[in-house]
């Protein structure tokens, strides 16, 4: 089986190669632009892992995060988050509200990937 | 035993007096050089040390040969106040420096609304509870004198005329110092150089004699400490001494009230807040003097008890006056050198404390006293039409003299009263009146003018009841029965056991009721009536004055003044040259010439404040100044303001962690796909070339980023570069509109342009305004629905000048939002969107639209949509006053 992954970021310009790294990696890939429509998303397509941004409009990387472990339906997600601010209270705080594992822009395609594949390993 | 010279012990006294104004003209002439001698944290640290009196030097001893340890209180209480010292003193160092406050008459009446009657009152307690500390000085010079003078059993003090008394000439040469070097000159800062200088040598000759004279009893009369111990504790009489609880309970409670008092005499009393507060050149100096001062304590306490043991086991109890050890040890002993220093030392003790005491006390008999009265009375008006810069000296110069003596008459009528002896621990208490009004104005919003009060009346009058009338009492002035039986025989009136109040010592039981009075006074009547705006204004400006020094200092002053009038009354009080720098220095903001803005205003009042006090100064500026009455509201709306000013200082902070956001995300996607190209070298053509157009588009975007930072910078630090043309706004606007008509297209919106038929030209930079036009709009159509989005660009013109409006249909601006989205990088909401701005857009606009004299808004209702409008004034800000002046030349 395919495994999903649901891209949340605001920035075409990254969505775009990320997308295309993911999908060469051969996972099924979702685009959400936004907090909501990520939630929307993963409540669709029920993907394994999210890549999710901290700062995008709507709804925050945080709140998204917190949304998704309130709901028992998402216990096996796992969640990436991906902070632009290196500072070490945003990514206490992203893991504190329950995501897995991050990455700091400007970060290597590489890097991500092999975050990606680490996380889902773990899950299967 | 023998006995000095009289003429001796005088030519001595005045040697020494000659030696003091010399260090502190060589002070003087240095800080004049600039090679300031007082910017050394162990000169003020030495300054504090004007803490330890004649009292501490004679009395000490003496206390240490009737109570043992119970000297000890005295000093432990300023050691814990240094502890407290940087947060608490330096608060009030800032405050006094911030507003030029130069007494804590000053200080008090300036927090509560600046209150001449609250700076007459604190003035009352401080005369009453001080000069007879004073006057104690003069007596420990005088009973010196006496100790080393006359042989014993001859009168103790001399029965002499007063003219014939070396103590008034002692203290005309105090006063004659006093005055050169406290009041020489008008300072509107109050700092004297040469006095601090010589109270810090003063410090160091009182502590080098104590300890001289305290070795010489312990290694030279006795085989040292140990050996001195030993026989005390072998003398059954003197045992007891060694032990706090003397014999008895020990009484805990005294011994904190001791502690306690000594705390608050450590910062209220008026010299040590002269030397603390005033004097202080340099806030760190407090860090040194935090450990550095109880240091000092501790040295000059080290032989308090061997001179004291040593008396009472030499002279044995009570035959000698054990004040008198530290001069009749030596002189017993065939040491007269000694106790010539002995005398010098005591004798800096009480010149240092009634110099500092005199200026403090002077300065505020002056400031808040004499001048408020004087200012009101006409006739003083019509004869200080001129400079009054002489007339202040004079009155500060003969409130000096009037102060001193003060001290000596009531020196010369108390005599060895029990008012007179006991008085360093009733001061202590009356100058302990001050710590609510003062520590609750520092630390507590809401004190009111009334709280205070209420606050020191009510304390002032029970320390007047409890402790300075019943040492009447004891000095034999007052009949007995009133302390026996009671005011009236009413039992429960006793003053020194009042409503029954037992078991205390009568100064534990005065400081009880003085001060739950004075606190719950205070706290009851400011809680019961709301503050007048000014008094609130003062509250905020003192209690918050650490954030206010960050950010800019609101201006808490409604009204108008003109620059010749300020000028003139500046003039009277500070002379005419040093005024005219004032103004000079100050090149005024407004528009209109000769009219002053409110900091100037503000700046004459502070430094008038220094000169002649803060309720004086309110007074004075208040009569050339149409001042609109502050209300409450008004300054609940500027205490709003100046917490969004520092919102938005907290903003700044966040520019660093904006910025790096900004250049981290296009940084991320150009890194991704760049090494995806890299990693991949058969990845198709097409592929790359999308790739390689991120970027293009991210290099593009970090170039405009880059751009715009360089913009903002040059034109908030003023280089921007103008270039300032006649220009036709219906054209500008029109082609504001074309240029933007392509990106309208593609969000399927319009844009409607509304321009009067005709329009003058304007002075203006006609690229910057198309910039401003550009942000506006591409703005708009970032926030309009993606169809069907409406924006109107209207154009208006007045007599003052043009009114440009970008009205769109999208959701609008929250409220919350609508000051911040002018910060930069702060972004507002959709998405898709983001990669065209840089969060700078709406800033540059802003300065852009202000550098013309214009202002930039943001009228929005939610669901209303948003509508930007600037505006712009005929004539540029630069050209406002030439403008103006051209009007009146056509006028005449």
């Amino acid at each position: 089986m395919t495994q999903k992954i649901v891209i949340a970021d605001d920035e075409p310009n990254l969505v775009i190669p990320l997308e295309y790294m993911l999908k060469r990696e051969g996972y099924e890939v979702t685009i959400a632009r936004d907090g909501q429509e990520a939630l929307d998303a993963i409540a669709r397509v029920r993907p394994q892992l999210v890549l999710l941004d901290v700062m995008m409009p709507r709804k925050s990387g945080f709140d998204v995060c917190q949304a998704l472990r309130a709901d028992e339906a998402n216990r096996e997600l796992r969640i990436l988050l991906l902070t632009a601010k290196g500072r070490d209270d945003d990514v206490a705080k992203g893991l504190a509200l329950g995501a897995d594992a991050y990455v700091i822009k400007p970060f290597s395609p590489k890097e991500l990937v092999a975050k990606v594949r680490e996380l889902l390993e773990g899950a299967a | 035993m023998n006995t000095l010279a009289g003429p001796l012990v005088i030519a001595a006294a005045f040697a020494y007096l000659l030696l003091l104004a010399g260090i502190a003209t060589l002070a003087d002439r240095r800080a004049a050089q600039g090679r300031s001698v007082i910017g050394n944290a162990w000169v003020y640290t030495l300054s504090l040390g004007v803490y330890c009196t004649a009292w501490t030097y004679f009395g000490s001893a003496g206390r240490a040969a009737t109570s043992g340890v119970w000297f000890l209180p005295i000093y432990l209480g300023p050691t814990l106040a240094m502890v407290l010292a940087w947060v608490v003193v330096r608060k009030m160092i800032r405050i006094s420096k911030t507003y030029r406050i130069t007494s804590i008459a000053d200080f008090i009446a300036s927090r509560y609304g600046k209150s001449p009657s609250l700076a007459a009152l604190v003035t009352l307690i401080t005369v009453v509870g001080i000069v007879p500390y004073i006057a104690l000085q003069l007596k420990a010079l005088a009973g010196g004198y006496a100790l080393l003078t006359t042989p014993v059993g001859a009168a103790a003090l001399p029965a002499a005329h007063w003219w014939h008394d070396s103590t008034l000439y002692v203290a005309l040469a105090l006063a004659g110092f006093t005055i050169v070097f406290g009041a020489r000159r008008l300072d509107s800062a109050e700092r004297h150089e040469g006095m601090v200088a010589a109270i810090a040598f003063e410090s160091v000759v009182k502590l080098l004699a104590f300890l001289v004279v305290g070795a010489y009893v312990a290694y030279g009369l006795f085989d040292g400490l140990a050996d001195l111990a030993a026989r005390v504790r072998a003398a059954p009489a003197l045992a007891p001494l060694l032990r706090l609880e003397q014999g008895g309970r020990f009484a805990y409670e005294q011994w904190f009230a001791l502690i306690g008092l000594s705390m608050l005499s450590t910062i209220f009393l008026p010299r040590q807040f002269q030397m603390m507060v005033v004097e202080n050149v340099d806030e760190r100096h407090v860090k040194r003097a935090a450990w550095a001062f109880p240091l000092y304590l501790l040295l000059i306490n080290l032989f308090v008890l061997p001179i004291a043991f040593g008396g009472l086991l030499i002279f044995g109890a009570g035959r000698m006056d054990p004040d008198g050890f530290v001069l009749s040890l030596p002189l017993a002993h065939g040491q007269p050198v000694l106790a010539l220093v002995a005398y010098i030392g005591g004798m800096s003790a009480a010149t240092g404390m009634v110099i500092v005491e005199t200026i403090a006390v002077s300065t505020m008999v002056c400031n808040d006293l004499l001048m408020p009265w004087l200012l009101r009375t006409r006739r003083f008006g019509a004869l200080a039409a001129g400079d009054l810069t002489h007339t202040l000296l004079a009155i500060r110069r003969g409130a000096i003299v009037g102060v001193m003596l003060l001290g000596y008459l009531y020196f010369r009528l108390a005599g060895e009263a029990y008012a007179l002896v006991s008085i360093g621990l009733i001061s202590f208490a009356a100058v302990a009146q001050f710590a609510p009004a003062m520590l609750g104005g520092i630390y507590w919003k809401g004190g009111t003018k009334l709280g205070a009060q209420v606050g020191l009346v009510a304390g002032f009058a029970l320390w007047i009841y409890t402790l300075l009338l019943p040492s009447f009492v004891k000095s034999g002035w007052l009949a007995a029965s009133l302390l026996s039986e009671g005011p009236w025989g009413v039992d429960l009136l006793k003053p020194e056991r009042l409503f029954g109040m037992g078991g205390l010592d009568s100064l534990t039981h005065s400081l009880f009721w003085s001060l739950l009075a004075n606190a719950g006074g205070y706290v009851v009547a400011s809680l019961v009536r709301r503050p007048s705006g000014q008094e609130a204004s003062q509250a905020l400006l003192f209690v918050d004055i650490f954030e206010r020094s960050v950010v800019r200092r609101p201006v808490f002053w409604r009204g108008r003044a003109r620059v010749p009038d300020l000028l003139k009354l500046a003039g009277r009080f500070l002379g005419a040259a040093r005024a005219q720098q004032l103004i000079d220095e100050h090149p005024q903001s407004g528009a209109e010439p000769g009219v002053a803005d409110a900091r100037l205003v503000q700046l004459v009042e502070t430094q008038l404040a220094g000169a002649i006090g803060s309720a004086s100064a309110r007074v004075m500026v208040a009569a050339v100044v149409e001042e609109e009455p502050l209300a409450l509201d008004d300054v609940m709306r500027m205490l709003e303001e100046s917490s969004q000013l520092r919102a938005l200082d907290r903003l700044k902070d966040d520019f660093m962690a904006s910025m790096s956001h900004e250049l981290r995300t296009p940084l991320t996607a150009i890194r991704a796909v760049t090494e995806l190209m890299r990693d991949d070298a058969q990845m198709p053509a097409a592929q790359r070339a999308a790739f390689l157009d991120i970027v293009v588009t991210e290099t593009e975007r970090l170039g405009r980023l880059v751009n715009q930072v360089l913009d903002m910078a040059k034109i908030e630090s003023g280089h921007g570069e103008w270039h300032t043309d006649d220009v036709d706004l219906r054209e500008l606007l029109a082609h504001a509109g074309q240029t933007t008509a392509a990106m309208f297209k593609e969000r399927g919106a319009t844009l409607q342009l509304r321009l009067p038929d005709a329009l003058p030209t304007l002075r203006t930079d006609r690229d910057r305004l198309l910039q401003v036009l550009l942000n506006l709009l591409s703005n708009a159509t970032k926030f309009v629905p993606r169809e069907g989005g409406r924006v109107e660009l209207r154009l208006r013109a007045d007599n003052a000048g043009v009114t440009v409006e970008v009205q769109d249909n999208g959701p609008g601006v929250p409220a919350d939002q609508q000051a911040l989205i002018f910060e930069k990088f702060h972004q507002g909401g959709d998405a898709a969107n983001r990669p065209q701005g840089t969060g700078l857009g709406l800033p540059i606009s802003r300065r852009i639209v202000e550098h013309f004299g214009g202002r930039l808004w943001l009228r929005s209702e939610p669901g209303q949509g948003a509508c930007f409008a600037f505006f712009l004034p005929w004539a540029g800000a630069a050209e406002a006053s030439s403008r103006h002046t051209r009007h009146e030349g056509a006028a005449a």
